[in-house]
Order: structure tokens, then sequence, then C-alpha cells
């Protein structure tokens, strides 16, 4: 069943902050097998020129994630997330994500379509800091697998 | 921002140093936990196979984690990235057989841009497939 096209362009109010911690960093930094000291060593983050660790690229992840359940366990858009998959990611930075952040994200719907008895659901993160810092921009291309598929 | 490469040391072909990674359950476990993406598709295989996947696979995210270390272990400083994108166009299928799956990386410089940018091309594969198609980071060198 097509997912509600009605839903392109609904915003959800600004997530919860988020705050950033540095074991939070090395725990994901380690899950992701990175040992990049700017992840794990404030004084090395430092030498690079940040004002303390930075998150890998992809742990703003987490905060558009957090984001996207406002949406995806909407009972009115109906995803099944049984049959969801990832279609597209992309992150577009205005500064990295470093420890001390308190992050919080808008959650946009930019397209709502249909392809090869899919649905790809299309949705945009605004992560800023509490105090309205750009910080990153996390778009995101979800696909809800059609029966049979 | 400190970038251990310089731009006019780079031109449009230059190669990326490639990498390969090992991917086991134990990491989906693992990424799981820390992403806060406990989708059964990536730990559970009776899920998996029953919502028609050939077996657990892994996180789109832990892929495209993985395939930006080619990148940032290229620049040094990670806070160099400013734009990331990629398209999910195979799983990577991870088998519970003590193997697993292995992903390999390559990236090539395919523009440069204005302000010391460059953009890199990421390929990533998991065995035959070609697991990201779409794959670019534009870099501050």
């Amino acid at each position: 069943m097509a997912l509600d096209a009605r839903f392109i362009g609904r915003s959800y109010p600004p997530t919860e902050p988020y705050e950033v911690g540095r074991e939070k960093i090395r725990d994901f930094a380690m899950a992701i097998g990175d040992n990049n000291p700017a992840y794990h060593d404030p004084d090395a983050a430092k030498a690079l020129g940040h004002p303390d660790v930075i998150a890998p690229p992809t742990f703003p992840v987490i905060v558009g994630f957090l984001a996207s359940r406002q949406l995806i366990a909407d009972p009115a858009l109906g995803v099944d997330y049984s049959r969801v998959v990832h279609g597209e990611q992309r992150f577009v930075y205005t500064r990295p994500v470093r420890a001390g952040d308190r992050l919080t994200a808008v959650l946009t719907v930019d397209n709502i379509r249909q392809a090869a008895g899919n649905d790809l659901l299309s949705t945009r993160a605004e992560i800023s800091t509490a105090d309205g810092e750009p910080v990153v921009t996390v778009y995101s291309t979800t696909v809800v697998r059609g029966e049979g598929k | 921002m400190t970038s251990t490469v310089r731009y006019d040391d780079v031109e449009v072909g230059t190669e990326l140093p490639a990498q390969r990674f090992p991917v086991q359950r134990v990491n989906l476990i693992m990424y799981a936990g820390a992403a806060g993406d406990f989708n059964p598709i990536h730990w559970n295989e009776r899920f998996a196979t029953s919502v028609g996947l050939p077996d657990v696979i892994a996180h789109g995210m832990l892929t495209m984690a993985e395939a930006a270390r080619v990148v940032t272990d290229w620049v040094g400083d990670p806070g160099a990235l400013l734009d990331y994108g990629v398209r999910f166009s195979k799983p990577v299928v991870v088998p519970d057989d003590g193997r697993g799956a292995e992903l390999a990386v390559s990236g090539t410089v395919v523009e440069k841009l204005d302000g010391n940018r460059v953009a890199v091309e990421l390929v990533a594969r998991s065995g035959a497939d070609k697991v990201l198609t779409k794959a670019r980071a534009v870099v501050q060198l």
C-alpha cells in the first residue's frame, strides 16, 4: 500500500537535546572499528584545531534516527518497520559534531514516491545545537519494500 | 582543519589507499548498540529470512561508516569532510559461518573544486556485489 503523499513537506517539532559525550563518541568509533585519535584523544583533536574530540562523520545518524522515529512510528503514515531497508544517506556538514554538543533535530519529509513496487521515503533532519548553531544536515531515504519483495 | 594532503599535490584520478574491513556478526551487534538501531534484520537470521532477505545483513550505516575511513584516513582530520553521500545498492550479507563478510573500499579523486576542495568517488564491494553506488565525498584540503 502506497504511503500517504500528503506527508510531503510536513515538519516535526525539534527533538529534545541530545548530549554528545566523549565516551559515547569513543563507543561509536570502536563499534565502527575506527581508531582515529581525533575521536578518542582530546589532545589529538585539539592539535587538529577542534575544541574537543570530534565524532565520526556518520555519528549524526543517531540524532537523525531519533528525529525520524517521530515519522516512522506515526500510525497515520503506517510504515511497516519490518519491511524497511536503508536506501540513501547523505550528510552535509557545517562543522563536525564534537563532545559537549547539545544537538536537536528538525525533521522534514522531503519526498514520498513509489519505485519498482517499493515506497521511498526521503527526509531531511536539520541538526543544530540547542543554541541554534547549525551543525549538519542529514538526508535519508528509507525504502519500504512492497509485499512479496 | 588540518589536512595532511595538499590540494596542489592532488589531481583528478589520484587514488586513495584502498582498505578492507572484515564484517562479522559481532560487528553488527556492536554497531546496533552504539547507534541504537536494533532492527532485527541486522542480528536475527530467523527474522531476516522471514522478511525475504537471504540472511542477516549489515547496517547500511556501518558500511557507510567504514567506507568513510578511506577518505578520513587519507586526509587525517575527519573534520575535513564537508559532504558525504551514498546509495545502498546491495546489502552486505553477513552469514554466521565463522568468516562473515568482507567490505573492500577504494576511492578516487574525481573533481577539483574551488576553495581547495576535492570530490572523491568511493567504490565499496562485498564479494562480487557493489554495495554502494553514487558514493561521493567532498573534502576540504
